[in-house]
C-alpha cells in the first residue's frame, strides 16, 4: 500500500480522518463545556459558603477547595469512572446482573470536571466578590434591597464581571483536562487521535494535528474571553 | 470502610512516592534551566530570540500535557529508524525518559513566565544603583538582579511545583507506576475506587503539604528584610501589679 | 576624627590644573525635549558644588550623565582628566568601553534621591557589596573599613539591619557610607533629601557638611539653599538646559545677575 501524504492522512476525502477529528474536536468542547458550567454552579455554592456560610460551611467549602487543588485530576477521574461504575453495578447486582457496568464517559467525564473546576472557579468568585466595592452593597441595602435582589441586581453582575479573567483561566485549565476524560473512552479529540494513531501507524501526524486543534480551540476562546473582558469593562476606569 | 483495606492499599501506594517524586524534582531542576533560558531569550530585546520563546510557551501552556507526552512517547516511535540511527532511541524508548522529557518541557514553558516576572518585578533603582557603583554585567545579574528576582517569583514557583507533583499523575498512562499508576491498577483489580482514591488523594495532599512548608521556609529564610527587625534592647515589661 | 576614615579618604593627588570633574558643552535629549543644551562645569579638587534650578532645568539629568546613568548626545566628560569613551550605537550614543565605564562609575560614587539601598542585603552587606565585587578588595579590610564608616555617619548600630527596617533619613545616610566605601575621587548627590520628612532632613545634610569639611570633592543636586549657602564654595543654576548663573554663594545670592534666579531663591527663600 502507498503511503498517504500527510494532508491525505488528516484531510477529508476518502482515506482521510479529517471528519473523525472534527467530531472529536466537537465532542472536546462539548465535554469541557458541560463540564466547566458545572463547576461554575459548584464554585458558585461553594465561593457563597465561603463568603456567608458559618464557621462549619466554611470549613468545609475551604477544606474542597484545598483538596481537589492539592490532588491530580486524573485520580478524580478515575473515582468517578470506577467509582460510579462499581455503584451502578452495586445497584445492578441486586437486579441479577453480574459483573463490570460501564457509566456513561461522557457524563462521568463532565462531573469529574465540574468537581476540579468547581474547586478554582469558587476561588475566582470569591475573589472578584471581594473586589465589589462595600459601599455600592451599602447603597443597596440603604434602598431597601432584600438578599436575593441585591445579589441578582448588584453582586452577581459585578462579581460576573471581575471574575472574567480568572474564568478565561480555569476555562483553559479545563479544556486541557478535557483530555484526560480520553482514559475512559470517551471519543474526544486525544482518544479519535490515539485510534487513528493506532489504525494508521501514523501516530506523530496524529498528535501534532491534536495539538494543533487544541491550540486554535485555546487561541479562539482567549479571544472571546478577551472580548467579553472589554465589554463588560465598558464604564469603568482603567486603573493606570 | 474496610480499615484493613485502606492500610495495605496505603502501603501499596506508598512505593508509587519516591517515582512521584523523582518525576517531579527531575522534571523541575531540569525545567528551571530551560526556563531560565527562555525568560532570558523573551527580555532579550533581540526579535530573533524572543519570537521562538514566545511560540514555544504558546504552544506548550496552550495544548494538554498528555498530548505532548502521547506525541513524545507514541509519536516519536514514527522517526524509530532516524531515532536509532542518531542514537536516540533508547532514550525515547524508555518511558521513564519520555515523562521527564515532556514534564521538563511542559513546566518550562510556565516556569519561564513565572521567571520573567520575577525579572520584570525587580525595582529599576536598585539596578542602577548598582550600574553607579560600577557593576555591569553577569555581575550585576549575579549580585543583585538574581537574588531579587528569587525572592519574587518564589510564591508562584512553588505553586509550579505543586502542579507538577499533580502533573506527575499522567506518567501513569504511559506505564509509569507512581502512586495513581499502581491507585488504578489497584482500583482496577479490587473495583474499590473509593477507598483507593481516598488513600492515594491523602498521600498528594501530604506530599504537597510538606512541599509547600519547604518553599515557606525557603521564603522565611531569604527575605529576612521583609520581617520585622529584631528588637535591638529587649523591651521592659511593665511589672504587674 | 577617626584616623581610619581619614586615611582612606585620602586621595593620590592629581597634576596641578587637572580638575576633577570637567563636563564641556553637554547636550542631551529624550525624544524631541532637549533636556541639556550645552552645559559646561569645571569641578577642581576639594570643590563643593551645588547645582541649583527649577524641575525640569536639566539638573538631575546632568548629574547622571557624568556617571554614564544617561548616556549623552554629545559633549565631553573626563574624570580626573580621563575622558570616558563615547560612540555611536544603535538607539543613539552609548559607551565606547563598558569596563571604563565600570571602572570610572566606581571612583564616582551617587547619592540617590530614593536611596535606593538593596532590599536583600544588610546595611553591611550593602556598604561592602562594591568594594568587594567591584574593586575586588579584601573582605575582612572592607566590613572593617564599613563599620568605621557607618560609625561616622552615626549608624553603626543598625549594621546588621535590613534597609526596610531603617527611617528614610538613616538609609539615607547608609547609601552615604555605601558611596563612600568605594573611595570614590568625586561624589554625586541627586537631591538627596528630597524624599525625606522635614524632621530627618537635618540629620543627612549635617553628614554632607562633614563630608565637605573634610575636603571631598561635591556635586550637589539640591533645593536645600542653606547648604548651598553655607557649606557649597560655588553655585550653579541651571534654567532649560543651559547655565543661567554660576559663582560664590556670597556673590550669586548676594548680587545675583539673572532675574530667573533672583526668582528662584526669592521662591525658595
Amino acid at each position: 500500500m502507498q503511503q498517504l501524504s500527510y494532508f491525505e492522512l488528516v484531510g477529508f476525502g476518502p482515506n482521510g480522518w479529517g471528519w473523525s477529528l472534527l467530531t472529536a474536536a466537537g465532542m472536546t468542547i462539548a465535554v469541557a463545556l458541560c463540564g466547566f458550567l458545572a463547576g461554575s454552579i459548584v464554585g458558585t455554592l461553594v465561593a457563597w459558603g465561603k463568603i456567608g456560610g458559618n464557621a462549619i460551611i466554611r470549613g468545609l467549602a475551604d477544606g474542597y477547595t484545598t483538596v481537589l487543588r492539592g490532588i491530580p485530576d486524573l485520580l478524580v477521574i478515575y473515582l468517578f469512572y470506577f467509582g460510579g461504575s462499581a455503584a451502578l453495578g452495586a445497584i445492578g447486582s441486586l437486579f441479577g446482573a453480574d459483573g463490570f457496568i460501564g457509566v456513561p464517559a461522557f457524563a462521568t467525564g463532565a462531573m469529574a470536571i465540574g468537581i476540579v473546576s468547581g474547586a478554582y472557579q469558587a476561588e475566582v468568585f470569591r475573589g472578584a466578590y471581594q473586589v465589589v466595592s462595600r459601599g455600592e452593597i451599602e447603597a443597596a441595602r440603604s434602598v431597601g434591597m432584600h438578599r436575593w435582589l441585591m445579589f441578582r441586581r448588584i453582586i452577581a453582575p459585578q462579581v460576573l464581571r471581575y471574575a472574567i479573567p480568572g474564568l478565561g483561566n480555569t476555562w483553559q485549565l479545563v479544556l486541557k483536562e478535557s483530555a484526560l476524560i480520553s482514559v475512559t473512552g470517551l471519543v474526544e479529540l486525544l482518544r479519535q487521535s490515539h485510534i487513528a494513531a493506532g489504525s494508521t501507524r501514523r501516530p506523530f501526524d496524529f498528535y501534532i494535528t491534536a495539538a494543533v486543534l487544541y491550540l486554535l480551540i485555546t487561541w479562539v476562546s482567549t479571544y472571546l474571553f478577551q472580548r467579553a473582558e472589554t465589554h463588560s469593562m465598558r464604564g469603568m476606569r482603567r486603573a493606570s | 470502610m474496610d480499615f484493613a483495606f485502606m492500610r495495605d492499599t496505603f502501603f501499596t501506594l506508598i512505593g508509587g512516592v519516591p517515582l512521584t517524586l523523582n518525576l517531579a524534582f527531575t522534571s523541575v531542576a531540569l525545567g528551571a534551566v530551560l526556563a531560565m533560558l527562555l525568560a532570558l531569550m523573551r527580555m532579550s530585546g533581540v526579535r530573533a530570540l524572543d519570537w521562538p520563546a514566545q511560540a514555544y510557551v504558546f504552544v506548550f501552556r496552550g495544548t494538554p500535557l498528555l498530548v505532548q507526552i502521547f506525541l513524545i512517547y507514541y509519536g516519536l516511535g514514527q522517526f524509530r529508524p532516524t531515532l536509532q540511527a542518531w542514537g536516540l532511541w533508547t532514550f525515547f524508548r524508555e518511558p521513564y525518559w519520555c515523562a521527564v522529557f515532556a514534564l521538563t518541557l511542559n513546566t518550562a514553558a510556565y516556569a519561564s513566565e513565572i521567571i520573567r516576572g520575577g525579572l520584570q518585578a525587580v525595582p529599576y533603582n536598585q539596578v542602577e544603583a548598582a550600574r553607579a557603583c560600577g557593576m555591569s554585567g553577569f555581575l550585576l545579574f549575579r549580585r543583585i538582579i538574581f537574588p531579587i528576582a528569587v525572592r519574587q517569583a518564589l510564591p508562584a514557583y512553588g505553586s509550579e511545583i505543586i502542579l507538577m507533583v499533580k502533573a506527575t499523575s499522567l506518567a501513569s498512562v504511559i506505564t509509569m507506576m507512581e502512586v495513581t499508576g499502581l491507585a488504578a491498577k489497584l482500583i482496577s483489580q479490587t473495583f474499590r475506587a473509593v477507598e483507593v482514591f481516598v488513600v492515594a488523594g491523602l498521600i498528594y495532599l501530604i506530599l504537597n503539604f510538606i512541599i509547600t512548608r519547604i518553599i515557606m521556609a525557603i521564603e522565611w529564610w531569604l527575605s529576612p528584610h521583609l520581617r520585622r527587625p529584631p528588637s535591638v534592647e529587649p523591651r521592659l515589661e511593665a511589672a504587674h501589679v | 576624627m577617626s584616623n581610619g576614615v581619614a586615611s582612606l579618604s585620602s586621595q593620590p593627588a592629581l597634576a596641578e590644573g587637572v580638575p576633577a570633574v570637567s563636563v564641556q558643552n553637554l547636550r542631551k535629549s529624550f525624544g524631541s525635549l532637549e533636556v541639556l543644551k550645552g552645559v559646561s562645569l569645571s569641578a577642581k579638587e576639594g570643590d563643593v558644588i551645588s547645582i541649583l534650578g527649577a524641575s525640569g532645568s536639566g539638573k538631575s539629568t546632568m548629574l547622571r550623565c557624568i556617571n554614564m546613568l544617561e548616556v549623552p548626545d554629545s559633549g565631553e566628560i573626563r574624570i580626573g582628566g580621563e575622558a570616558i569613551g563615547l560612540k555611536k550605537g544603535r538607539r543613539g550614543m552609548e559607551p565606547a568601553d563598558q569596563r571604563q565605564v565600570d571602572r570610572i562609575r566606581s571612583r564616582v560614587a551617587m547619592v540617590f534621591q530614593s536611596f535606593n539601598l538593596w532590599s536583600h542585603m544588610t546595611i553591611l552587606e550593602n556598604v561592602i557589596e562594591a568594594p568587594v565585587h567591584v574593586q575586588k578588595r579584601p573582605k575582612a579590610e572592607c566590613i572593617a573599613e564599613a563599620e568605621e564608616l557607618l560609625k561616622k555617619v552615626g549608624i553603626v548600630d543598625k549594621r546588621n539591619q535590613y534597609p526596610s527596617h531603617l527611617s528614610g533619613g538613616q538609609q539615607q545616610r547608609a547609601a552615604i557610607a555605601r558611596a563612600l566605601a568605594m573611595h570614590p575621587k568625586v561624589m554625586l548627590f541627586d537631591e538627596p533629601t528630597s524624599a525625606l520628612d522635614p524632621e530627618l532632613v537635618g540629620e543627612v545634610l549635617r553628614v554632607m557638611r562633614s563630608l565637605a569639611e573634610e575636603g571631598r570633592t561635591m556635586l550637589v543636586v539640591t533645593h536645600e539653599m542653606g547648604f548651598a549657602r553655607d557649606v557649597s564654595n560655588r553655585v550653579v543654576f541651571l534654567h532649560k538646559g543651559v547655565v543661567e548663573e554660576e559663582g560664590a554663594p556670597a556673590e550669586v545670592f548676594g548680587a545675583p545677575k539673572s532675574e530667573r534666579f533672583k526668582q528662584f531663591i526669592s521662591s525658595h527663600r
